[in-house]
């Protein structure tokens, strides 16, 4: 299988950590499933992380913004370090850190409520804006910065639910965005999509790399190529390679990581 | 918490404070709902308890009877004049009998332990009660003298309901309950299965379908006091049936338990997987072939949970049997389904109207017997659930 | 070969007798509600022949039993609503927080400890509730509100109402559980993912979706308290007062119907029939709450496609 690593523009702004994990390890119950994972991911990047069923990629996302912590008999150690503070520090609160890194999930997840209300709802809730223009403006430019305001400028009223899948999925990242987090972390956003709706989320998600630091789990090793800067390759838990794009897919030093992206396992 | 630390948090936000409270309170809320049905629990059970344990136990007096020919003729006679407004008036009245079919106790003065008036009781219960100073004096004296004591309550557990409360039972009413719930389970569960294996088996997916559906919805949710009026209008003057029998009272508790056994039955029934069905017409099976040797069986541990969850609710039913005259005086014990009867529940409801401490203190101990078998019935419901819940 | 068409011939009759013994006795129900709606109906008619249908529905004094008598049933009516509505105060908060406790907060062990706690609640009979009622909290009603100075009856509505409305709470309770239950989990988890609280995510998100649901529980509570008699029968008063102070003894239409027919008075008697113009009334308004609460839950139900309620 031969995939095409996009040529990206490589400004010449010197790298900056946004998110620095350091032997983060997660136990479900008595079974580890993450294994010191030590890693250092960009700011106004997009970190792709892939690797086959069960390695642990949405875990360790999950980990970020700590959606772990709903789970119950889960055991967390190690250091997850966002802007020089270990977020499970016993004086950081979870709502605080999750307000500050948003999530997209797998499955478009609209809220029963108005296209509107779906974007507002939490804007209001954490008094970033008061009901009226404020509020209004907010919710316009966050679904510009979606793609998706001339399709629904008109409709704003009518259930979140009532849209197609990809236009759903939009609607949860401008929900996302106007928090405005600083990370975004998207757990498949794409798979259960179809290509063209695909193809729109993955531009907007190049769009919104200026703005905020994604880190994105995806299943599909073209959109890894396509659309991120940096590649880990997760595998039983531990990262085994983490690199730019172009090196992971095009000159991986591990053997594994190789055999993955050639479709060899996984 | 120090300014210093709050600039090196970068996920300090004072505004959560407020938030994280009304979190708190929130989740109290709701923790303290179900608090409020525990304790409601505990204070209910107490309260009943505490009043009804005291029924299980009846005084007795000590005393020399005079059986000869002229207290048989007027038993007043035969206990001293000291005493004898301490013996229960139900003793006066059987005593006769007793000597008729004791006849060696005649002429003979022996001294027996009689059954002693409910204020007696009462008064050794440390109760509220009537007697008169003096009364309780000569009580206070018997009991230094050891000739006064609390036995347990035989008549309570073996006799019907009676005029004298110290000689009451609730043996008839719960013969009654039975005979009435014999009645319903015959009728309610097997058309109830019946109607349920039509609905989920056979009926075709029309209009008719769907009128049935919501009838049996609604049926599920009219008062139970309007099925009490159709039975009235229906079982006793349309048809004749006498009125406070047992069988009119089943019949109307059927009516009201079939929905309840229908919509369990359809709902254990439907749990069955289509693939046994296809299994079983794959060998040439007839349809009811196929549902009476292999959905019913499978089906039947979720039907009987429903049916006995039903069942119980109908034992404990009273409104509609009220209607259909099952609150009548019943001093025997019924022998058959056409006779006059009452039921555990409906003897609990004319006690409670009467004014005597005694019978206040039955309707608990009557509740605790009732309430036990209910909730015995309702556990091994839950636990049927429970031990054949087969995830397909 | 002629032996086997014959032998098909009797299994296809055999089949169809079964199925026709099969949907006669599903006819049974709805013979029921036949039976029901014209036992009561024929009845009524005749009450409405000896009395105007008008004033039964506008007049204020029913005082049956009595040379001229009158059948006014609003203060009947308003009795009934004061008491179902305290009953719907006390059950709905405390009927919707345990669910919510059961279905967002409970651990499995607590669950499995509630669970029986609130089934036992749904075990115990109206007349037990009713006896409680009566004895206990009735007195304790009087005996608090005397030590302020206010005097309440002994057969305040307050009490019959308190107790029902513990006898509804499973109904909401186990009702609004399954609904809140099958609220897809994804959604809580967008709500949590922006940062929101946990309440903030029951109040805003869980409970909204599931509305129709907690309506319909809601509903059903409402037409089983209309629909309660025991506890009103002994706890509640007989007299027809037109009030809307909780203290004050009022009686309901269950309690005059069972008064109207335990009483002495000839059947044909409009004191009798009364009862079965009171028994449409309760009829046809329970009916219109069921059907309104059944068509509810349909809509939640087609919405989350959930198949446990």
């Amino acid at each position: 299988m031969k995939i095409d690593v996009t040529k990206r523009e490589m400004d010449n702004k010197p790298l900056e950590v946004k998110v620095h994990t350091e032997d983060l390890c997660l136990w479900y119950g008595d079974k580890q499933a993450l294994f010191d994972i030590s890693m250092d991911i960009y700011k106004n990047k997009i970190t792709a992380l892939i690797g086959p069923s069960g390695c642990g990629k949405s875990t360790f996302l999950r980990c970020l913004n700590r959606m772990n912590d709903l789970i119950s008999g889960v055991t967390i150690k190690g250091q997850a370090v966002i802007d020089d503070k270990n977020i499970y520090d016993s004086d950081v609160d979870e709502v605080s850190v999750r307000k500050k890194i948003g999530m997209v999930f797998q499955q478009p997840n609209p809220f029963p409520k108005s296209i509107y209300e779906n974007v507002a709802y939490a804007p209001l809730k954490h008094g970033i804006v008061k009901k009226g223009a404020d509020c209004d403006n907010l919710v316009e430019a966050s679904i510009r910065s979606a793609g998706l305001w001339n399709e629904v400028k008109d409709i704003l009223k009518n259930p979140g639910t009532g849209l197609s899948g990809g236009q759903q999925q939009r609607l949860c990242i401008a929900r996302t965005i106007a928090v405005k987090p600083e990370v975004i972390l998207m757990d498949e956003p794409t798979s259960a999509l179809d290509p063209i709706s695909t193809e729109k989320i993955e531009e907007l998600m190049l769009e919104l790399r200026k703005d905020f630091t994604i880190i994105t789990v995806t299943h599909n090793m073209q959109q890894a190529a396509r659309v991120s800067d940096y590649t880990a390759f997760f595998h039983l838990g531990k990262v085994i390679e983490y690199s730019d794009t172009e090196t992971i897919f095009l000159n991986p030093t591990v053997k594994q990581t190789e055999d993955y992206i050639t479709g060899r396992f996984g | 918490m120090s300014n210093n630390i709050n600039n090196h948090n970068p996920f300090y936000d004072p505004t959560l404070k407020k938030r994280h409270l009304s979190d708190k309170i929130f989740k109290y809320m709701a923790m303290s709902a179900l608090l409020i049905s525990v304790a409601f629990l505990l204070v209910f059970f107490t309260d009943i308890i505490s009043k009804g344990l005291p029924s299980y136990k009846q005084a007795y007096i000590e005393l020399p009877v005079k059986y000869n020919t002229e207290t048989v003729a007027d038993s007043s006679f035969a206990i001293d004049e000291k005493h004898y407004e301490l013996v229960s008036r139900a003793w006066y009245r059987d005593m006769p009998k007793y000597v008729s079919e004791n006849p060696e106790v005649m002429n003979k003065t022996p001294i027996e332990w009689v059954l002693a008036d409910d204020e007696v009781d009462q008064y050794m219960k440390g109760h509220q009660n009537t007697l008169t100073d003096e009364q309780k004096t000569v009580v206070e004296e018997l009991k230094k003298q050891g000739k006064v004591e609390s036995k347990f309550n035989t008549l309570f557990f073996t006799t019907g309901d009676s005029k004298i409360p110290e000689n009451s039972g609730f043996l008839a009413s719960a013969v009654g309950s039975i005979l009435t719930i014999l009645v319903c389970i015959a009728f309610a569960f097997p058309i109830g299965v019946m109607s349920a294996i039509y609905l989920e088996e056979f009926k075709k997916d029309n209009k008719m379908s769907q009128l049935i559906e919501i009838n049996i919805n609604n049926l599920a949710a009219v008062p139970s006091i309007l099925f009490g009026l159709l039975g009235l209008a229906v079982f006793i003057n349309f048809f004749g049936l006498p009125r406070s029998s047992a069988l009119v009272g089943g019949l109307t508790l059927a009516l009201m338990t079939l929905p309840v056994i229908i919509v369990s039955g359809r709902t254990a029934l439907r749990s069955v997987p289509a693939s046994i069905r296809q299994a079983a017409y794959g060998l040439g099976l007839t349809k009811w072939q196929v549902v009476k040797d292999h959905v019913l069986p499978l089906g039947m541990p979720g039907i009987l949970t429903g049916s006995i969850i039903g069942i119980a609710r109908a034992m404990g039913e009273t409104a509609p049997l009220i209607i259909v005259g099952m609150i009548a005086f019943i001093p025997d014990i019924p022998t058959s389904f056409t006779q006059a009867a009452t039921v555990m529940p409906a003897q609990i409801f004319t006690w409670a109207g009467m004014p005597e401490g005694a019978y206040i203190e039955r309707v608990s101990g009557a509740i605790m017997v009732l309430l036990a078998i209910l909730l015995t019935m309702n556990a091994v419901a839950i636990y049927f659930r429970k031990k054949y819940e087969i995830k397909w | 070969m002629s032996t086997l068409t014959q032998n098909n011939k009797r299994r296809v009759l055999a089949e169809k007798l079964i199925e026709y013994a099969l949907a006669a006795a599903t006819g049974i129900t709805i013979l029921t509600t036949f039976g029901i709606l014209f036992s009561i109906l024929f009845e009524a008619i005749e009450f409405f022949k000896l009395q105007s249908f008008f004033y039964f529905m506008t007049g204020t004094e029913w005082t049956p039993g009595v040379e001229g008598a009158k059948f006014g049933a609003v203060p009947i009516f308003t009795g009934t609503l004061v008491i179902t509505f305290i009953a719907i105060i006390v059950a709905v908060p405390i009927g919707l927080f345990t669910a919510i406790y059961l279905s967002e907060y409970a651990s499995k062990k607590t669950r499995d400890i509630a669970k029986p706690i609130i089934e036992t609640l749904a075990g115990i009979p109206t007349v037990v509730y009713g006896f409680f009622a009566a004895i206990t909290v009735a007195p304790f009603i009087v005996n608090s509100f005397a030590s302020i100075g206010i005097e309440a009856s002994f057969n305040n509505a307050l009490a019959s109402g308190l107790v029902m409305g513990i006898m509804i709470v499973p109904i909401i309770a186990s009702m609004s559980d399954d609904v809140i239950s099958s609220v897809p989990d994804h959604m809580r988890k967008g709500s949590l993912a922006l940062g929101m609280t946990k309440s903030e995510t029951i109040k805003f998100i869980v409970l909204p979706a599931a509305l129709p649901g907690i309506i319909s529980a809601v509903l059903l509570g409402l037409s089983r308290a209309i629909g309660e008699t025991m506890i009103v029968v002994m706890a509640a008063g007989m007299r027809a007062n037109l009030s809307f102070n909780p203290l004050e003894d009022m009686t309901t239409v269950t309690v005059r119907i069972v008064d109207a027919l335990t009483g002495d008075s000839a059947f044909d008697s409009p004191d009798t029939l009364s009862a079965f113009a009171l028994g449409l009334a309760l009829f046809v308004f329970t009916l219109i709450l069921n059907i309104i609460s059944v068509y509810t839950i349909r809509v939640f139900k087609e919405k989350y496609k959930s198949s446990n309620l």
